[in-house]
């Protein structure tokens, strides 16, 4: 990067993020003229050799896209695929789908607010260094992610990249008696998530609210694993739609697509979309907790981001409890999916947001394309100009802490840089 | 003396092995009382100069830049050990290696001139002397403490190189191989998981790459696959996956496979 004569400000690295980037703002006089999030992170091609695989293949492969959402993935993937070839499944498979969904709802969800998120509004560079000072926090948040990483590990078989995923189901699903020791440990985690929400209520919160669209899975019950894609100002369409509402654009500074939608805009996808657009299908539980935390209809202030985040945990362990207690061992652990000439579309929750995948099976049921929407790159427009108007608005402020304020603001968004885009070098030209 | 310093660097890859190391929920607080974290930024973002007594290195060598990032890791590091399929064997974005790049970078990409990228994702240990490598996709929880154990008491890591099928027998799985018929590549894969898959009731699909008790990692799979009941094709494809480069020399294959479009 070129830094000339101008004034200008590098740190080292953005922390506490997942995947590689780097924020560039470049300030002449009281103007902000440019902010760019360029998003590093080595492309891995994923989509081009999907291409020639078998139609049981995408949930094992993609998968790797991100070790912290695997099962986001999985899920988007298996319900493409199942779409292209005319099966739906639904009943316990469906639920025990959704159960494994909520195991890594709260493994991520408590990852990034203990230990990349809550450690900037008490001043820690870390979370090792929080626990110093803050250790019953620390390791309320640890048996917390652990609790949704037990979930994951006993539906999954391990908590990063499951193995017991498969195109139609499971490979082998838990007779009712494994899930009592679960429900214990999530019920504690419940405990613990309420108590998450009360701590993170008592953070500062800078003045900030944004004006983007919001965009969220919206059903019958709190989205995460279906529904139909929602858009704040009335759009709704099915999975299948999904590529004539949304474009995305290469961009050249960064290996990270940018999705807009194609009558123009930007917007939204993650918790605060998902919070403001369904909060009447969240749990009593976990709707009282959003009140007492001071949650209004709707939530536009990105740094309260952490705050949603907490109550999608009290959720997700409520709605976990919820399944285990409902549960009945489906007939068999997989329905059959025979593969056939066609195209799926899938779309489902990642903590993160909406992630949409596409498959077009050939007649051998080999893959012929394959499209992958990963929530950052839906999301990194609307970053950029969260900055755009944060930096604007905080000039006055010297660059070390200036530059302390804008990563705290990326960090927000979660931005699993992976998925497509960890390092995040922050340059601030002035003028 | 101070504690011993440990950094995490991360390449090409999906942050799931570095991941492993946050997901030692039990230890993560005692661990940090032996050894200081001085430069992980996915958990902190104080970060040292260095030098570091362990690094740990995940993902693989794809990008012109990587190519002196990692010799600065390199000499910055008093033992350097590489963390899952990424790092040992390039990992699944090898496929590349086997295909044409230019023309992946253009499914993928619009305007492909934008994305610098090398025609080959490679192993730490293609670049720079590696200490000690831990196999998966991803790594194991107690064999990731194990080998940092070791490296405070100053010995070997005792990381088995034996097959899935030995972890098999130990956890007292249905081989589902002889019981039910599926093809299952734990015998010629490293041991190390705990042989989840098996227990799940599927086969192991080889994210540890191959057992080096075999033939020194090159397993005769052209010789298995009457044993495996699979296509050749089929066979391919569940060895181009995340140890893509490792398996290869056992493919029974070139190309996509006798099953794909030619
Ligand atoms: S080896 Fe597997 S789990 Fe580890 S970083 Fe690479 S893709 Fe992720
Ligand atoms: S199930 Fe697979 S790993 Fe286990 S004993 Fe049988 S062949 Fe070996």
């Amino acid at each position: 990067m070129t830094h000339r004569n101008e004034r200008t400000l590098t740190v080292g690295a953005l922390a506490r993020v997942e995947g590689e980037g780097a924020l560039y703002v470049r300030v002449r006089g009281p103007d902000v003229e440019e902010v760019r999030l360029d998003i590093y992170e080595p492309p891995r091609f994923f989509e081009a050799f999907l291409r020639g695989r078998a139609h049981t293949e995408p949930p094992d492969i993609t998968a790797r896209i991100c070790g912290i959402c695997p099962v986001a993935y999985q899920m988007s993937a298996c319900q493409a695929v199942e779409a292209a070839c005319g099966v739906t499944v639904d009943g316990a498979l469906g639920e025990l789908r959704r159960l494994l969904y909520c195991g890594e709802w709260i493994e991520s969800h408590a990852l990034h607010i203990y230990l990349l998120h809550a450690p900037d509004f008490l001043g820690y560079p870390g979370a090792v260094e929080l626990a110093r000072d803050h250790r019953a926090a620390v390791e309320r948040g640890l048996r917390l992610k652990k609790a949704g990483n037990a979930l994951m590990e006993f539906l999954g078989g391990r908590a990063i990249h499951p193995v017991n995923v498969r195109v139609g189901g499971f490979y082998r699903t838990p007779a009712p008696a494994e899930l009592a020791p679960l429900a214990e440990t999530l019920r504690e985690a419940r405990a613990d998530a309420l108590a998450t929400v009360e701590w993170a209520a008592g953070f500062e919160f800078p003045d900030f609210d944004h004006g983007h669209e919001f965009l969220a899975l919206s059903a019958d019950r709190y989205p995460l694993e279906r529904g139909v894609v929602r858009g704040g100002t009335g759009r709704v369409f099915p999975a299948a739609e999904f590529e004539r509402h949304v474009v995305e654009e290469q961009v050249p500074h960064s290996t990270a697509l940018h999705a807009r939608f194609t009558d123009g805009g930007r917007y939204l996808t993650g918790p605060l979309a998902r919070y403001s657009l369904n909060r009447d299908r969240l749990s009593p539980l976990a709707l009282e907790a959003a009140d007492r935390a001071g949650l209004g209809a709707e939530c536009r202030n990105p740094f309260r981001s952490i705050l949603v985040r907490a109550v999608e945990v009290v959720y997700a362990a409520d709605e976990a409890l919820r399944l285990i207690a409902g549960y009945e061992p489906p007939a068999r652990p997989a329905v059959p999916v025979p593969p056939r000439e066609g195209t799926g579309h899938g779309v489902t929750e990642a903590p993160r947001g909406l992630l949409y995948h596409r498959y077009d099976l050939g007649p051998d049921g080999l893959i012929r394309a394959a499209r992958i929407v990963p929530p950052t790159s839906q999301n990194q427009a609307a970053i950029e100009d969260d900055l755009r108007r944060f930096v604007a608005a905080r000039l006055h402020l010297d660059d070390e802490a200036l530059t302390r304020r804008c990563e705290q603001a990326i960090r927000n968004y979660d931005p699993c840089i992976s998925c497509s885009t960890h390092f995040l070098d922050l340059t601030v030209e002035r003028s | 003396m101070g504690r011993p310093t440990l950094a995490v660097w991360k390449f090409a890859s999906c942050d799931g092995c570095q991941l492993t190391l946050l997901d030692c929920e039990d230890e993560l607080l005692a661990l940090t009382g032996e050894i200081e974290i001085a430069h992980f930024l996915e958990a902190s973002s104080a970060a040292g100069d260095g030098p570091y007594d362990v690094s740990l290195v995940e993902g693989s060598i794809t990008t012109p830049a990587d190519l002196d990032r990692i010799r600065h890791v390199r000499a910055v590091s008093r033992k350097l050990v590489t963390i899952g399929a990424c790092a040992t064997a390039g990992g699944i974005q090898a496929l590349r290696d086997f295909a044409d790049v230019e023309e992946f970078a253009s499914v993928v990409y619009a305007r492909p001139e934008y994305v610098a990228t090398l025609a080959r994702s490679t192993p730490i240990a293609a670049h720079v002397p590696v200490d000690f490598e831990l196999r998966g996709c991803p790594i194991d929880r107690r064999q990731l403490l194990e080998v940092l154990a070791a490296h405070l008491a100053d010995r070997t890591p005792d990381v088995p190189s034996h097959s899935v099928c030995f972890e098999c027998k130990i956890r007292g799985n249905v081989c589902v191989m002889v019981a039910r018929g599926t093809p299952c590549l734990g015998p010629i894969t490293q041991a190390g998981c705990g042989a989840i898959c098996p227990a799940y009731a599927r086969g192991c699909y080889g994210c540890f790459g191959p057992s080096p008790a075999w033939g020194g990692g090159r397993p005769n799979t052209r010789g298995l696959l009457p044993w495996l009941d699979m296509t050749e094709g089929e066979a391919h494809r569940v060895l181009s996956t995340f140890n893509v480069t490792a398996f290869r020399e056992g493919a029974p294959a070139e190309g996509r496979g006798d099953d794909a479009p030619q």
